[in-house]
């Protein structure tokens, strides 16, 4: 047996131990406390740890079902889905990441766009998702996000972005850095038509989506303990070369500084968001 | 002495031997003036050999060349007047920078560009050319000055990125660049953005949402450094070299791909071996361009620069 031979072995048995660790899904850990959670508490909690208050990371369904009334999501472009216009290749070519990732999450895109109705209003509502390629923004993304922009300036509906995104989709170039400025282009109609925009910041939110559409809200949101950034704290270590302090870059310390009107429990976020919308939302030229 | 990028040195070879030989056929009696000629038509070619067949990562070094020329040394060769203007009112003056107030012939423009240095000193005051909040903040402040006397903006892109620091954050980085690219697209003034250099990501974006843009020959423009782009996908920094090539990057691809308008041709060698004429001819296409733009009503001149970014990204529709 030659040593080659010998690494071929190591590589499968280490194959194998993963198979073994697929989890039941039964039961949650909390990232923050560690503490193992019965899933279905956690999810009669909105995915809050009842011990620490961690939000965990939502699906858009999830986050839906939470914030508007039952049944009334109605999804647009759902069809919409992203293509390798580069030939981009690094450790493995874009064309194949996209088809993985759809097998794997059953996701079209890193958004869900559609209409609902909160408290009985109707609105338009963007959700970004984490799960697909860590919810970066690319042409899709971009498109999805600017063609319910623009039907929100249509109808004169209010606008709500929930975001939740690592930033541009380095697969897809300068083109991906475009739907920064593309977006924002539309959320320039919006603000002109004055047509209420609430962005609700969700963790991560970083790069080139919160240097764009996510900071850009009439009201800003944040979820309790979500890194909202600009640069990342890994990069910010390298070049500062000094450890950061504790807190730094989470919704709270957005708040204390400035760049958002609160922080806002996910339990609390419907009625938060109803309130806004009620007393902003008012598209006559008067001081009712 | 200019800093040699090493696919230079050939060419580098070849000038210290024409020098050489100068300095002989001056002293002695020996007439080497054939010979100096048949070297110097030879190092032409090998010039344009050279500079027409550079690959990405080449290319990416010319633009980060720290000879290069900067905003302000441009400005003042481009305009007949310049005067800076500083400050953003909000918090402090960012050197990484610069805008003022210009006169190229009869045309009023108001300049605004990042700025590097060219040695260590210079770069530690400019910080490398990466604005902090303020930065962009400013250059926002002198958009609505020259929207306010109907003047048109002109930005010379050059950054590695936004400052990826501390304080930065605290000041709303994220927040400055967002705020500049929606307010940019309503700008009632022609904008016209040459990338002279890097064109890094957001950083570059938050002065560049413009009616034109042009990219200089040996410029780049990126979502993320090569650097960044090998550590975070090809997980392996020494791989910057490969990522280059995926990134579509140069001039002609960032053409190709919808972003960038058009290409200014730079004098053989690179413009960081010749500023003047470099100068000349991005004076030249300026002025052409600001003349075509005037044409357009305001409304028109936004709703135009509107489409352009409308339009940029593919993806498929089942």
């Amino acid at each position: 047996m030659s040593i080659l031979d010998w690494f071929e072995k190591k590589k499968k048995n280490v194959k194998s131990t993963d198979k073994l660790n697929i989890p039941g899904n039964l039961w949650l850990n909390c990232p923050k406390c560690s503490e193992v959670t019965f899933r279905k508490d956690l999810e009669n909690n909105m995915m809050v740890c009842l011990v620490c208050k961690h939000h965990f990371r939502i699906s858009p369904q999830q986050r839906i079902q939470y914030t508007f009334d039952p049944n009334s999501f109605t999804e647009y472009d759902v069809d919409l889905e992203p293509t390798d216009f580069l030939d981009f290749v690094d450790t493995e070519p874009y064309v194949k990441r996209i088809q993985k990732t759809k097998k794997k999450t059953d996701k079209h895109e890193a958004i869900v766009t559609g209409t609902a109705k909160l408290a009985g209003k109707d609105v338009n509502v963007g959700i970004m998702d984490f799960a697909y390629m860590g919810g970066s923004m690319g042409a899709v993304v971009g498109e999805k996000l600017t063609r319910l922009i623009e039907k929100s300036v249509e109808e004169k509906l209010p606008l709500i972005v929930f975001t939740m995104s690592g930033g541009a989709r380095m697969q897809e170039g300068i083109v991906s850095l475009m739907q920064m400025a593309k977006t924002s282009a539309a959320l320039a109609r919006l603000n002109k038509e004055r047509i209420l925009y609430i962005s609700v910041l969700c963790d991560p939110t970083t790069g080139g989506t919160s240097a764009s559409f996510a900071m850009l809200g009439d009201v800003q949101i944040a979820e309790p303990g979500a890194l909202i950034s600009f640069a990342g704290p890994r990069v910010i270590e390298q070049t500062i070369k000094q450890k950061l302090p504790a807190g730094f870059q989470r919704a709270e310390f957005l708040l204390e500084h400035g760049m958002v009107d609160m922080v806002v429990e996910r339990k609390k976020m419907r009625d938060m968001l109803s309130n806004i919308v009620t007393i902003l939302d008012f598209n006559e030229d008067s001081y009712g | 002495m200019a800093k040699l990028l090493d696919f230079e040195q050939p060419i580098k070879e070849l000038y210290d031997k024409i020098d050489q030989l100068k300095l002989l056929s001056k002293d002695g009696k020996i007439d080497l003036d054939a010979e100096i000629t048949k070297i110097e038509k030879r190092a032409e070619e090998l010039k344009k050999d050279i500079f027409s067949d550079l690959t990405p990562h080449q290319i990416v070094q010319i633009a980060r060349h720290p000879n290069r020329p900067d905003t302000t040394s441009l400005a003042r060769l481009i305009c007949d007047r310049f005067t800076q203007l500083y400050g953003d009112r909000l918090y402090r003056d960012d050197p990484s920078i610069v805008g003022g107030i210009g006169l190229i012939g009869d045309q009023r423009v108001m300049l605004i560009g990042h700025q590097k240095g060219h040695d260590t000193k210079e770069n530690i005051y400019r910080n490398f050319g990466m604005p902090h909040p303020e930065g962009y903040r400013k250059a926002l402040r002198l958009m609505r000055l020259a929207e306010k006397f109907g003047i048109p903006i002109v930005t010379f892109i050059d950054t590695p990125g936004a400052y990826p620091g501390l304080e930065a954050e605290e000041r709303g980085q994220a927040e400055a660049i967002a705020r500049n690219l929606r307010e940019m697209v309503g700008l009632t003034v022609p904008i016209v953005s040459i990338v002279i250099g890097e064109g890094g990501s957001g950083g570059a974006l938050a002065i560049g949402v413009s009616d034109c843009i042009f990219m200089m020959q040996y410029s780049v423009y990126s979502v993320i450094s090569p650097e960044g782009c090998a550590s975070i996908l090809f997980r392996d920094a020494k791989k910057s070299e490969d990522a280059s090539k995926s990134l579509k990057l140069t001039a002609p691809d960032v053409v190709k791909l919808g972003v960038a308008d058009s290409i200014i041709q730079e004098p053989l060698g690179g413009a960081h071996n010749n500023w003047e004429d470099t100068a000349a001819i991005m004076k030249k296409n300026l002025l052409a361009k600001i003349a075509d733009l005037k044409k357009d009503q305001p409304e028109k001149l936004i709703e135009n620069r509107y489409a352009k970014f409308r339009k940029i990204g593919s993806f498929i529709s089942s």
